[in-house]
């Protein structure tokens, strides 16, 4: 019997605090955005944020390279993340440590990886220093930009490092749930061990595969520091010019960086309904499990 | 066996490149005065170490400050969050789609789409610049974790065992800590890791809401890093990750299990 406390003061707290921070913040955002600000005599709203921002070139230039690094480093993690788990479900010497660095992966900051991986491949990094032992370069200056650099390749390596284990344990604990049943079935009525895979096993990992990717999408296209640390100056990833607005001596900026807020949370929000969508089938098919 | 070598190169491969991004870290954390394009350090020191670990860095200052803001927002949330996990795991009611939706919400909205209204309100209630603004501001991406999980708990927990206790006499205090507690205990810690270790890889909230003042490790380590000080990085680096491998340590077979909170991304 579970009818005798009321769900509802059960969920009060955490719906007055997430109300109080989360959806007030939102709120707030949203009506800076139409300039309304009192304090500084704005109580007119209007769309001229809207309007400066989306018809300034600094801004869809930062719009398209952090659409960019999201779907890049989105693209590869999955492939990558696909690999690794059907590596790992087998036993093979030395799977466990594997295993262990994974997890240890997880824990790591992303600002960590970030420096780490800004003193590998930077132009005075490791791997400029191989190269440079290798005879392949004699100065620096000729080892490829990879930090810093248009295409964001740093940024982009960085979270290929920081979210394929991420996927890959999600897939793990998707494959384990999955079984070997199907596989075995289909690989016993004749099919090859790719026909298998690609018709069985893939299409039940595709809503944790997808689920997943929406998340490492959303945490690629909104985060500042790493963008900020391995990215180039010019353009800035979307949520580094955002900041950079807010903070600009010149307060009728802010309007415009409340714009940018607003922007950035409506496609956050696209991509909240596109994981709730692939993760209910998910849900569901766990409880028909038990 | 053929493919057994192949995979253990493959698995090898994977191992380099896991902690390929840590290796220049801890070099740098004991090198003395490595130029390009030396491989390797020509000296060793443990100057980087002992003026991390010295007072005049700050840097165990801002250990102690990253440790407390994470330990009181997972406290919070658990506070929190267990009641609601307990309502979304045991309860079918209308508009539970929806809270769950508002849940999820902060774990996936970008951080800079609520720093700057929440900047916006903490400059009003006179919270930027202190802990505690810090900590209520880590509560917002921390909660979802600990409210998913703790949903998850109690989706497999037998309200029958509360019931018994209760007709045996029990109040509700000792049927929580003598019951339930101890059943969703194991539940309990694996949220725990995962909101202190969102906490504790904050960035963008915390230097909003912070201003400056509240120095916690990545925005220590972040300093250090543009500065030019490669070989305290490094050290302020390892420090950064040890804490967070000690958690793991403690639960790291929990890890591995069926958990959907793994659906949502670890330490951001």
């Amino acid at each position: 019997m579970t009818g005798r406390t009321n769900p509802v003061w059960l969920l009060l707290p955490v719906l007055l605090v997430l109300g109080g921070l989360f959806l007030a913040a939102l709120g707030l955002t949203l009506i800076r955005s139409f300039r309304y600000m009192p304090v500084l005599g704005l109580t007119e709203p209007d769309l001229a944020a809207y309007a400066a921002v989306l018809s300034s070139p600094g801004f869809l230039a930062s719009l398209g390279l952090s659409l960019w690094i999201a779907l890049a480093s989105t693209l590869l993690s999955a492939v990558l993340a696909l690999g690794a788990a059907l590596l790992l479900r087998q036993t093979f010497p030395g799977r466990q440590l594997i295993g262990f660095l994974f997890q240890m992966n997880l824990t790591v900051p992303h600002v960590v990886g970030a420096v780490g991986m800004l003193y590998l491949v930077s132009q005075s990094g490791a791997f400029a220093r191989l190269a440079y032992a290798g005879g392949l370069i004699t100065a620096p200056a000729q080892f490829p930009a990879l930090t810093h650099d248009p295409f964001a390749i740093g940024v982009i390596l960085l979270y290929v490092w920081k979210e394929v284990p991420f996927i890959t344990l999600i897939l793990l604990a998707n494959l384990q749930s999955i079984g070997v049943d199907h596989e075995a079935t289909a690989r016993s009525l004749g099919a090859t061990r790719w026909q298998a895979f690609r018709h069985v096993t893939l299409p039940m990992l595709m809503p944790g595969l997808l689920a997943a990717s929406v998340l490492v999408f959303a945490f690629a296209f909104g985060a500042y520091e790493i963008p900020l640390l391995l990215g180039a100056s010019s353009p800035k990833a979307l949520p580094v010019l955002a900041w950079q607005s807010y903070t600009d001596v010149d307060l009728a900026a802010r309007p415009e960086a409340m714009a940018m807020a607003v922007i950035i949370a409506l496609l956050g929000v696209l991509m909240l309904l596109a994981y709730a969508r692939l993760a209910r089938p998910l849900a569901e098919r766990g409880r028909h499990a038990r | 066996m053929r493919g057994d070598g192949l995979r253990t190169l493959a698995g090898f491969a994977l191992a380099l490149w896991l902690i390929l991004p840590l290796v220049p870290l801890a070099i740098w954390s004991v090198a003395y005065g490595w130029r390009f394009p030396a491989l390797l350090p020509p000296d060793l020191s443990t100057q980087a170490w002992a003026y991390a670990l010295s007072p005049t860095s700050g840097v165990l200052q801002s250990l102690g400050v990253t440790v407390s803001i994470a330990a009181s927002a997972t406290a919070l949330a658990a506070l929190v969050g267990v009641p609601a996990g307990r309502a979304l795991g045991l309860y079918r009611f209308r508009g539970r789609g929806l809270v769950i939706l508002l849940l999820i919400a902060p774990a996936i909205l970008p951080g800079i789409a609520v720093a700057l209204g929440l900047h916006g309100i903490f400059l009003r209630l006179g919270l930027t610049g202190t802990v505690w603004g810090v900590i209520l501001a880590h509560l917002v991406p921390v909660l979802p974790y600990m409210t998913l999980v703790m949903a998850a708990v109690f989706a497999g927990f037998d309200t029958d065992v509360e019931d018994q206790a209760r007709s045996l006499g029990a109040r509700p205090a000792q049927v929580f800590l003598h019951v339930t507690l101890p059943a969703i205990l194991p539940g309990l810690m694996t949220g725990a890791l995962f909101a202190f270790l969102v906490s504790w890889s904050q960035y963008l909230l915390t230097l909003s809401i912070g201003g400056g003042k509240v120095q916690t490790l990545p925005l220590v380590l972040f300093t250090f890093a543009t500065s030019g000080r490669n070989d305290v990085t490094g050290a302020v680096s390892l420090i950064y990750i040890l804490p967070g491998l000690l958690a793991l340590a403690l639960i790291a077979r929990r890890l591995t299990g069926r958990n959907p909170a793994l659906g949502l991304q670890v330490g951001r």
